[in-house]
């Protein structure tokens, strides 16, 4: 039960990744990227919603009547999502208000209502708390790897830390602006997804454009 | 008047939802493969959010926000913690509406929907169109002209991006880079085109 449970938890970091195979909850992980501090709030706050939602969808599974289970999912969430952005107000209020309206936004994040429709609601609480965990441990990979590259390449620093000097004060470094700008992100998951499908060509959708071609 | 004018404009091109704010990018890249159904969405959406961001601004002021219970005489009471499940339920419920309206009405419409109904529920684009509405405090008018030109803007992007799917049939993509991994770098470009209207603001 041990190994399994871990195969739950490990398995969406890179395996299954949310973002770049399950292809969800893509809106946040570009919008929120432009520095590290933001990516690595916006992982903690969705980590925490998956999580807690798994485990309350999950408590409640045998009770829910099969017709009104999608309302009572999203005002689950709807609840924890409130209360993740009244910390956020309260404790972060600087990244709070630069996180602006996407915090409200994990509510209709595909991600957490996609685990809650296609995990939590099938098995038990404690592997659909790993589940959620999981997940968002790999949808933070991605925001953490594509915070970093845009915040080191086009801010030069790292968590607002300067790390690469500029021009401007007598370093070496050309700011490259373009990556503060949203086509940037684009870009980067789109690199990352290929890299990954380069190391696990089982990961590649199965080409309708390349069939068709082959059959006429 | 130029300012409602000026509100259409930049919700349409210079803060267009899908490619300046990434909203909605679920729908936008799974039914972008083919023109029609991107059209169909496109449409849908744009009938939804012109009636969901109105509805959630009178929600908003005459309702939750702080003060606004002052017409019945509670005018201390501030509700506003309460905006994103009063919102999250007024699109579910006109998602609703809307398909039971063109089930009745516009039979051959919703039919070449299907599916893509229900599902503009969950789209980001729409909770986003509300959320913005709420934190740029606009008026009733300046909320009705948002949401139809947030609405237009995603339709715009969405039906482009099918057309050039479309075409990317014919093309030799680098293995692996085929399907979602190319997808992403026509998006980053059409992105970088529209980053040419935010002169026009």
């Amino acid at each position: 039960m041990a190994t399994k449970n871990w195969q739950v938890l490990g398995k969406p970091v890179v395996d299954d990744n949310p973002v770049t195979l399950q292809i969800l909850g893509i809106c946040s992980a570009l919008a929120v990227t432009t520095s590290l501090d933001t990516a690595l709030v916006m992982t903690i706050a969705v980590t925490a919603v998956l999580a807690l939602s798994a485990v309350a969808i999950s408590l409640l599974r045998h009770q829910l009547p099969h017709s009104i289970r999608i309302i009572v999912q999203i005002t689950i969430i709807a609840s924890l999502v409130i209360v993740v952005d009244l910390v956020l107000k309260a404790y972060f209020f600087e990244i709070g208000k630069r996180l602006s309206v996407f915090v409200g936004l994990i509510v209709t994040n595909c991600i957490v209502l996609g685990r809650a429709e296609g995990f939590a609601m099938h098995n038990g609480v404690v592997r659909s708390m790993l589940d959620g965990i999981g997940n968002g441990l790999g949808y933070g990979l991605i925001l953490m790897l594509v915070g970093a590259l845009r915040e080191l390449f086009g801010r030069g620093s790292l968590f607002g830390k300067q790390i690469l000097v500029p021009v401007s004060q007598g370093g070496g470094f050309e700011p490259l602006h373009i990556m503060l700008l949203p086509p940037s992100a684009f870009f980067i998951i789109a690199g990352i997804i290929w890299y990954i499908r380069r190391k696990r060509p089982e990961q590649v959708e199965k080409s309708e454009f390349r069939s068709q071609e082959e059959s006429e | 008047m130029s300012g409602l004018f000026d509100i259409f404009l930049r919700s349409v091109f210079v803060e267009n939802l899908a490619l300046s704010f990434f909203l909605g990018m679920c729908t936008f890249l799974a039914v972008s493969k083919k023109f029609e159904t991107a059209f169909g969405v496109g449409l849908a959406l744009t009938a939804v959010q012109t009636v969901t961001v109105p509805v959630n601004n009178l929600i908003y002021q005459y309702l939750l926000a702080p003060g606004a219970l002052a017409w019945a005489g509670y005018g201390d009471i501030d509700l506003s913690f309460l905006s994103l499940i009063a919102f999250i339920g007024v699109i579910a419920a006109m998602v609703q509406v809307l398909e039971m309206t063109l089930e009745f009405h516009i039979p051959k419409l919703y039919r070449a929907l299907g599916v893509f109904l229900p599902l503009i529920t969950v789209n980001c684009a729409i909770l986003g169109g509300s959320l913005f509405m709420v934190e740029r405090s606009y008026s009733l008018t300046e909320s009705i002209v948002y949401g139809f030109g947030t609405g237009i803007g995603w339709m715009l992007a969405i039906v482009m991006l099918a057309a050039i799917r479309e075409r990317l049939k014919y093309a030799d993509i680098p293995e692996g880079l085929e399907g979602l991994g190319i997808s992403f770098v026509v998006v980053g470009l059409m992105s970088l085109g529209f980053i040419g209207f935010s002169g026009l603001g």
